[in-house]
C-alpha cells in the first residue's frame, strides 16, 4: 500500500498547513492544493494542469530535490508575474514519496 | 435590440451545444462572449490540444471539438455579441430579460443561461506602477484595431504566441516595433518564431531580451517607457505600449446581478433544471456549483440539455412535451435544411 506524503502549504494569506497527499492517484501539488481548498476555486489551475497559466505558481522552501522544469513550465514561468529564483508550477511537480516533507509557498494571486 | 428566446452567456462548449438542444426544441438562441471567437477556454488556451473524455471521441483536439460543435448547431442559427461582456440584467414584468453589453448592446430574452466557465477573460495586467494611469492613453492590452498602431512607435511585451503575432503582424503597420521579453527564448508556433527571427534581421522588428519595462512616461499620453536589461535601464520613446501576457477569466459583472456565488461558481437547483435563485436564469457548465458537481464537459452538455427542457416550458406553460429522438424524428434547421436517416427500402425481390 503506497503510503502518503506530507506536504507544508502556506496558503496566499501566510497561513501554514499541513497536508496529506496520496502517492498512487498521479496527482499534483496544485492538485493537492485544490483537493485541501487552500486556495479560492476559480483562482488556481486555471488551464487545468497544462502549464498554460501560472495561476498555481508558487515558491519552494526547502531543499528537497524536485524534478526539474521542462521547457514549457519555464517558458510560462518566464511570462507570470511575481517570479521568483525558486519559482515553480504546482500542476508539473507530480506527488512522489520523493518529494516528501517538500514546503512551498503559494504565489500571490495575479 | 436583439431578439431572442435563450440568452446564452459564454460561447465555451456548454454554450455552443445548449443551441443544438434548443433548437430541437424550436427555441432560438443568441449568445455572448468577452473574446472575439467562439469555443472559450478550448480555443483561447488550448485549442491544440487532445482531449479523451468526449463520449464518441477516442480523442479530438480541443479546436476540433469547437468547430464540430458550431458544425452540428449552424442550422439553428444562433446569433453572437462577441468581444462584448454582459454587463447588467433587468427583468420585465412580464419575466422576460434585457442583457445590456459593455458596449450598450441590447438583448431581449425570455431566459438566460450563463455558461460563462470560470469568468470572461481579461487581460493580465503587468505589475508597473501607473499602469492604470495610461489605460487609453498609450497602453492596450489587445490589438482591437491594427490602425490605431498606423505610423506610430509602439512596444509590446510578451513572450507567448500573441506578442510573436502582433510584432511579426504590426511590423507592416506601425513606424516602429519594439519586442521586450524577460527572456531569451519565446514560446509558440515554430513558423511564428521562424517569422519573427526573419522581422529581427530584416530590422522591422527591434528585440529587446532578457529585458523588462519598469515603468511609463508621459504627461496626458504615454510618450516613454523605461526597461531594465541586465540591471541597466534604459528609456525608449513610443506612442503606444502593449502588454501581452495572457488572459485569466474573472466572474465581472455576472458577480453583481443578485446571484447566489459560492466559491466563484454560481449556486444551482441541481437534478431539476439547474436555475439559480433568480427565477429565469440558469446557470450550466463550469460556472455552475451543486453538492457533486463535476466540472467537465460532458457534464456541461448534460446541464444544458436539462436546461433548455426547462426553459421550453418556462415558455410553454402547460404544453405537454414528449421527448423526441433525432435518429427517429431528424432535424430541422431554423434555416430550412432537414436532416434525417436514410429511409430503408421495402421492395418485393423478384
Amino acid at each position: 500500500m503506497p503510503q502518503d506524503i506530507t506536504l507544508k502549504i502556506t496558503d496566499r494569506n501566510g497561513q501554514i498547513h499541513e497536508v496529506q497527499a496520496p502517492t498512487d492517484m498521479n496527482m499534483n501539488i496544485m492538485e493537492v492544493v485544490r483537493m485541501h481548498e487552500l486556495a479560492a476555486e476559480g483562482t488556481i489551475g486555471i488551464c487545468g494542469g497544462m502549464a498554460m497559466c501560472a495561476s498555481c505558481q508558487c515558491y519552494i522552501l526547502n531543499e528537497i530535490e524536485i524534478p526539474k522544469k521542462s521547457d514549457e513550465e519555464d517558458a510560462m514561468l518566464s511570462e507570470a508575474f511575481n517570479v521568483k529564483e525558486n519559482s515553480r508550477l504546482g500542476c508539473q511537480i507530480t506527488i512522489t514519496s520523493a518529494i516528501d516533507g517538500l514546503a512551498i509557498e503559494l504565489a500571490p494571486e495575479d | 435590440m436583439i431578439e431572442t428566446d435563450i440568452l446564452i452567456i459564454g460561447a465555451g462548449p456548454t454554450g455552443l451545444f445548449a443551441v443544438f438542444e434548443a433548437g430541437l426544441l424550436k427555441l432560438k438562441c443568441h449568445i455572448i462572449d468577452a473574446l472575439p471567437q467562439i469555443g472559450g477556454q478550448l480555443s483561447e488556451l488550448y485549442p491544440k490540444k487532445p482531449i479523451y473524455d468526449i463520449p464518441g471521441f477516442p480523442e479530438v483536439l480541443a479546436g476540433d471539438l469547437v468547430s464540430n460543435l458550431m458544425e452540428q448547431i449552424k442550422q439553428f442559427q444562433p446569433g453572437f455579441t462577441l468581444n462584448e461582456t454582459a454587463e447588467t440584467i433587468d427583468k420585465l414584468d412580464d419575466g422576460t430579460f434585457i442583457i445590456t453589453t459593455n458596449k450598450g448592446t441590447k438583448h431581449h430574452a425570455k431566459a438566460v443561461a450563463i455558461a460563462g466557465g470560470l469568468g470572461s477573460f481579461e487581460p493580465r495586467k503587468p505589475l508597473i506602477e501607473n499602469i492604470e494611469y495610461y489605460e487609453d492613453k498609450g497602453v492596450e492590452y489587445f490589438v482591437k484595431d491594427p490602425e490605431l498602431f498606423r505610423n506610430k512607435k509602439i512596444v509590446i511585451a510578451g513572450g507567448g504566441d500573441s506578442a510573436l503575432d502582433w510584432s511579426i503582424f504590426l511590423a507592416d503597420v506601425a513606424a516602429e516595433v519594439t519586442l521586450i521579453h524577460r527572456r531569451n527564448e519565446f514560446r509558440g508556433a515554430l513558423d511564428s518564431v521562424e517569422k519573427l527571427q526573419e522581422c529581427k534581421k530584416m530590422g522591422s522588428v527591434k528585440l529587446i531580451t532578457p529585458a523588462e519595462v519598469t515603468s511609463l512616461h508621459g504627461e496626458t499620453h504615454l510618450n516613454a517607457i523605461s526597461i531594465n536589461k541586465d540591471g541597466d535601464v534604459a528609456t525608449i520613446e513610443t506612442d503606444y505600449f502593449i502588454p501581452l501576457f495572457g488572459l485569466t477569466p474573472k466572474l465581472g459583472a455576472i458577480a453583481n446581478w443578485g446571484l447566489e456565488i459560492e466559491k466563484n461558481a454560481i449556486k444551482v437547483n441541481n437534478a431539476l433544471d439547474y436555475q439559480t435563485n433568480i427565477d429565469g436564469i440558469y446557470a450550466i457548465g463550469d460556472v455552475n456549483t451543486y453538492p457533486g458537481k463535476l466540472k467537465l464537459i460532458l457534464c456541461g452538455f448534460h446541464e444544458a440539455t436539462l436546461m433548455c427542457q426547462s426553459v421550453y416550458q418556462r415558455i410553454n406553460p402547460g404544453k405537454k412535451y414528449v421527448l423526441k429522438y433525432t435518429t427517429v424524428s431528424g432535424v430541422d434547421g431554423f434555416d430550412g435544411t432537414r436532416k434525417e436517416a436514410e429511409k430503408a427500402v421495402i421492395k418485393a425481390i423478384e
